[in-house]
């Protein structure tokens, strides 16, 4: 068996995983980046709705090339049909871009490569290689040949399937209640506003929401979340998904050029996110937002912070949990009270029926907030009913 | 377990949603385990169901 040898191997090729990578490589460290599909960012498994301050943080310019549409604003529907509209100017850092993601993912991976960053496509961990109880690889299967990949830290960047830190002895596994399961048409030849953001709540997505975004052309993702617990059917999302189509007359001649399915946590974080020799970011890393569902600015963040932390490790050659340790820190005081937050609201929201959250709607509708966040709605919702936050108060 | 390939998006819903780890999506065939409890978690989450225990 062929036998290799770096400094850090990143299992995963997303934007969690490439940011790692980047930032370690510019560190000086030795990457080697490993994808198991045939292309960066394809299949895709994402709605592509990012908001656009954090960009700028994790130091990325927008590229025409990978956006696909631009927002003015979102529209929040109710279970009965109450519309709130967001324009431009109250739509707050909540909406932004909608993506072609996989070529923003390619665009994030190039960058990797840029700073001197190995990737090797089609090479898929299959497993943690544990010598005298410490990690110090991966086992993998780079195109048909079984290798392994050894190296001073491993950083677990492989999504919602989060596999490499399970190997490595982590574990990150959800409850029912925090998962949502997903499916998505990217649908054309349909009359949606081609400049806004549509979430539909309450009982036509069961702990869930339904999402419209627009790619451009009368062409958008139109999609549906549900919560684990909450599926009864099988296959209900796509029960779901089909019924809401149906019974939108914008909707239900269109086209669906693609379909896609995946899993998103809605969980505050994972409780550790590092170990002796182990790094975990991104969705592996539970770290999506638990209302929104949005995933990718986390992952991209975590991957900087991961990959800045590594670059310092290497300078004293030490990648023990401890050592680690900044990781940790870095994320959870940039993320992390956010995350609790949103998850609060969520396990919350989860339980309100289709007349309270039609009342939700329209006491936002009301109110006159400038800038809308899930902060700021939060804030709206203590006012009128303190009731539905008053267990998480504290943290509005 | 039995999945209907007909149906699989290959999305790894399931393999996310396993407590035992005991699914790996390899590119677009799912491999089980020894480690599969049969608690059927996966086949409850799976966005199209794909999925169900086999003699059932």
């Amino acid at each position: 068996m062929q036998s290799f040898e770096c400094d850090i191997v990143v299992v995963g090729g997303g934007p969690g995983g490439s940011m790692a990578a980047k930032y370690a490589a510019l560190g000086g460290l030795d990457v080697i980046l490993i994808e198991k599909r045939a292309e960066i960012g394809a299949p895709l498994r994402c709605a592509e709705g990012v908001s656009k301050k954090w960009l700028e943080e994790i130091g990325v310019e927008p590229d025409p090339a990978w956006i696909s549409a631009e927002m003015d604003g979102a529209i929040i529907v109710s279970p009965s049909g109450h519309t709130f509209k967001l324009d431009e100017s109250h739509a707050g850092n909540e909406v932004g871009y909608v993506l072609e993601r996989h070529l923003f993912d390619k665009a994030l991976t190039e960058q990797a490569g840029k700073a001197g960053a190995k990737i090797w496509m089609r090479t898929a961990a299959t497993g943690a290689i544990i010598e005298d109880g410490k990690l110090v690889g991966v086992h993998a299967n780079r195109m048909g040949e079984e290798i392994e990949i050894r190296a001073k830290c491993v950083v677990a960047a492989d999504g919602f399937e989060s596999q490499m830190a399970r190997w490595a002895g982590l574990d990150t596994s959800l409850e029912l209640k925090d998962l949502d399961t997903c499916i998505q048409y990217r649908m054309a030849n349909i009359d949606v506003e081609p400049n806004y953001c549509e979430f539909v709540i309450g009982s036509a997505a069961p702990g869930g929401y339904v999402w419209i975004f627009p790619k451009g052309d009368r062409k958008a993702n139109v999609g549906i979340g549900i919560q684990g617990t909450k599926c009864k059917l099988g296959a209900d999302p796509k029960v779901y998904l089909d019924k809401f189509i149906e019974n939108d007359p914008r909707l239900k001649d269109g086209t669906v050029l693609e379909i896609v399915g995946g899993g998103v946590s809605t969980c505050p974080g994972m409780e550790e996110t590092t170990a002796d020799n182990l790094v975990v970011v991104g969705d592996a890393a539970r770290m999506i937002d638990p209302i929104t569902g949005g995933g990718i600015c986390h992952a991209c963040r975590a991957g900087m912070y991961a990959g800045k932390v590594l670059a310092e490790c290497a300078k004293s050659d030490d990648f023990s949990k401890d050592a680690l340790q900044p990781y940790e820190e870095m994320w959870r005081d940039r993320m992390e009270d956010k995350l609790w937050r949103n998850w609060m609201a969520k396990e919350k929201f989860a339980t309100l029926s289709d007349e309270v959250l039609d009342n939700l709607v329209l006491a936002i509708k009301d109110s006159d907030i400038k800038e809308v966040n899930v902060y700021n709605l939060l804030k709206v919702i203590k006012d009128k009913y303190p009731e539905i936050v008053d267990e998480f108060e504290s943290m509005i | 377990m039995k999945v209907v390939y007909e149906k699989c998006l290959h999305c790894g819903c399931c393999v996310g949603s396993c407590k035992q780890n005991a699914i790996y999506l390899n590119d677009y065939v799912l491999e089980f385990n020894d480690s599969c409890n049969k608690c059927r978690r996966c086949i409850k989450i799976c966005p199209v169901g794909a999925l169900s225990l086999e003699g059932e």
